[in-house]
């Protein structure tokens, strides 16, 4: 075997390894817990999870099982037998992998377990209503639906009171599943549990605007497992501790996440699953480190709204005001403040052809970014998980053309 | 000193021969099934012709699809960014490019000093790109080269409407089959591509003096759509096809 570069070594975040024993402990408790009268409820991954936390049950997310499919590249297969069962090409393809997979059982995990209930927001798209419905059916299981209004410009008090209200018919849909009551001392400690993770997961990706960043985007799509999957438990709060010290060492010893990183950019819309290496491979060769992203950063996007003292009665605002429930000009103003926050020289968006309500604001965010920041943006065209929508050569091409553009105008402004 | 540029596309490949920043000469190839072995016919042809055997110290920068097969040249730089100093070469005064290449299309701004500003390239689909004129002169029976010429005789285009290039397929064979004149139908195609291009430029934030590059600006069908479609005349060189190559050479000149 060929020597191990040093340089690379120490490039590489040790947490990593600690991730993946809790998201594989987490997987096989999960798949064992009918064994040990353990609930499970799938839920979506902008759907209030503390609650299930509170409640003793296993979350399972759809959502983040479709990532490891896209990433262990077996999207593809699963997408054909959705559509061979009759399901449309244009259907997210997370839905379309995650309704195949359950006919089969297949899947880099041979599968999710069983749910005993479905849990399903439509903070982040329509599409998981039809999903989940597709999914309550085939299990023949229990749905609640939690509806949170679009927020064009704002969030209305009558908004509030019917998405307050809502969460509390979740409460009783829980303990008549779980045929339990709810501990509301257990449930106010995971809110403030929640809490401390999203504000660990941001300061996380805060540590970002050190130069160089001491992690990139790639890094944060693999490092946000816990805080989609396990927010509201001591053992998120504890991992993101662990990270955060690691990130703050990387910036003492300055340890970049690229190797000599020049160039910042900024990363729109959900990864490419089965293309985060080629991609972070191609921007390191450019000198060029992805800092942020808006997708990582949506799960903790509203700890501004957020009353630790007060969880339940703010989760209301906190779960509807999310990135993907807002209008396009809040999107974009999301965006050009981290672009100033992390201090970028560019924007990268990728067109994400399953996910069309992160999509479709695009070029409107592309052109105030543009007209606000004057800086160059790029939009690639992909699918986060069906490969058939990814065409090397063109992407390769835009990528770069982009960086060539990028470099000519900051060596012009130095 | 002697500069080359080799534009490597997926239908033609190109190479231009500059002499301390003057063109001297260009060569026209098909690209074929090996764009390595274009690359190096293109570039030898090209010496040949400016009778030139000593190719040591000349600078070579390749760019187009087939960048990376040209293992000779010094450099590999993107079409846009050889686009614009291939412009800017032809005409100082261009701040606005549409290239029509067979692949992608593209939409570049340029600044005062013919760098590039901002750029758009098509989406995935190939409607609005070389391809697109090649797929629809096969479903019509008629040679491409033809196109420009016939469709001058339109009285009336025909209405294209869809986007993707295997449906507007089948509704050009169901004008044909509906016995539109086929003239009328090569106008409509020219101009789907026209508008569909323009809405691309108009993202990129279009402006004037506007040129058109890439080996579609002979078809001077299309160039009408276009102008119809910008409302002005746009600015096109005889060396449109090989422009791209000649940025090349004239960035070659800069390492
Ligand atoms: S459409 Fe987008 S938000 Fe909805 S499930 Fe698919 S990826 Fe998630």
């Amino acid at each position: 075997m060929a020597e191990k570069d040093p340089a690379k070594e120490k490039r590489k975040i040790k947490s990593v390894k600690k991730m993946k024993d809790i998201m594989t402990n987490y997987y096989i408790d999960a798949k064992m817990a009918e064994q040990n009268g353990k609930k499970v409820a799938w839920i979506t991954s902008g759907g209030p999870v503390e609650p299930l936390i509170a409640m003793d049950v296993i979350p399972i997310y759809p959502e983040n099982h479709g990532a490891m499919i896209g990433a262990s590249k077996m999207g593809i297969d699963l997408c054909q037998k959705a559509e061979v069962m009759g399901y449309s090409s244009d259907l997210c393809s997370y839905a379309r992998s995650d309704i195949s997979c359950a006919t089969v059982n297949g899947g880099p995990i041979g599968g999710l377990p069983k749910p005993d209930m479905l849990v399903c927001c439509n903070n982040i798209c329509g599409t998981v209503l039809k999903w989940y419905e597709v999914q309550a059916r085939y299990f023949n299981v229990p749905l609640f639906i939690l509806d949170t209004p679009f927020c064009h410009t704002q969030f209305l008090p009558e908004a509030r009171k019917y998405v307050h209200r809502q969460i509390e018919e979740y409460i009783v849909f829980l303990e008549n599943a779980c045929k339990k009551k709810m501990d509301h001392d257990r449930m106010k400690e995971v809110g403030r549990l929640s809490v401390e993770g999203q504000r660990l997961w941001q300061a996380v990706l805060d540590t970002a605007m050190n130069k160089p960043a001491p992690l990139s985007a790639f890094d944060a799509f693999f490092h946000l497992a816990l805080i989609v999957t396990l927010r509201g438990t001591k053992q998120a709060v504890d991992y993101y501790e662990g990270l955060l010290a690691e990130m703050r060492e990387r910036i003492a010893d300055n340890i970049g996440a690229v190797e000599n990183e020049k160039y910042r950019l900024l990363w729109d819309n959900l990864p490419v699953w089965y293309r985060t290496k080629w991609l972070s491979d191609k921007f390191a060769a450019a000198d060029t480190c992805l800092v942020a992203d808006t997708y990582t950063s949506a799960w903790c996007g509203t700890l501004k709204y957020i009353d630790e003292n007060n969880f339940i009665e703010s989760m209301a605002e906190a779960y509807t005001r999310i990135y993907l429930n807002i209008g396009v000009d809040e999107m974009a103003r999301d965006v050009v403040s981290m672009i100033d926050k992390y201090s970028a020289d560019g924007l990268v968006m990728h067109s994400n052809r399953s996910c069309k309500p992160y999509s479709f604001g695009q070029l409107d965010i592309q052109r105030i970014v543009r007209e606000k920041r004057g800086l160059p943006s790029l939009m690639i065209e992909a699918d986060m998980v069906d490969e058939r929508f990814f065409s090397e050569s063109q992407i390769e091409t835009r990528i770069d053309a982009f960086m060539e553009v990028v470099k000519e105008r900051k060596s012009c402004t130095r | 000193m002697y500069t080359v540029g080799i534009d490597i596309g997926s239908i033609t490949a190109k190479a231009a021969l500059l002499q301390d920043g003057r063109l001297i000469s260009t060569n026209l190839i098909f690209t074929g099934y090996n764009s390595a072995t274009a690359g190096k016919k293109v570039f030898s042809e090209l010496l040949l012709a400016a009778g030139m055997n000593d190719t040591s110290g000349i600078k070579v920068v390749s760019t187009g699809y087939g960048r990376s097969s040209v293992d000779f040249a010094d450099k590999a730089i993107t079409e846009i960014t050889c686009h614009a100093a291939g412009a800017y070469f032809l005409n100082e005064k261009i701040r606005f490019i549409i290239d029509i290449g067979g692949q992608d299309s593209k939409a570049i701004l340029l600044d005062e000093k013919g760098k590039v500003k901002n750029f758009v390239m098509n989406d995935k689909c190939a409607a609005g790109t070389g391809r697109f004129l090649e797929v629809m002169a096969r479903a019509l029976e008629i040679n491409l080269d033809d196109f420009g010429a016939l469709s001058l005789d339109a009285q009336n285009p025909a209405q294209i409407s869809s986007l993707c290039t295997v449906f507007a397929e089948s509704e050009v064979i169901s004008l044909i089959s509906k016995g539109v004149a086929r003239e009328n139908i090569i106008a409509g195609i020219h101009e789907s591509i026209g508008s569909r291009i323009v809405a691309l430029a108009a993202r990129t934030g279009l402006t004037t003096p506007l040129m058109v590059t890439g080996g579609v600006a002979k078809n001077v069908g299309l160039l009408g759509a276009l102008e119809k479609a910008l409302g002005f005349k746009p600015d096109v060189s005889k060396y449109a096809q090989l422009t791209g190559a000649i940025g090349a050479a004239v960035l070659a000149n800069k390492l």
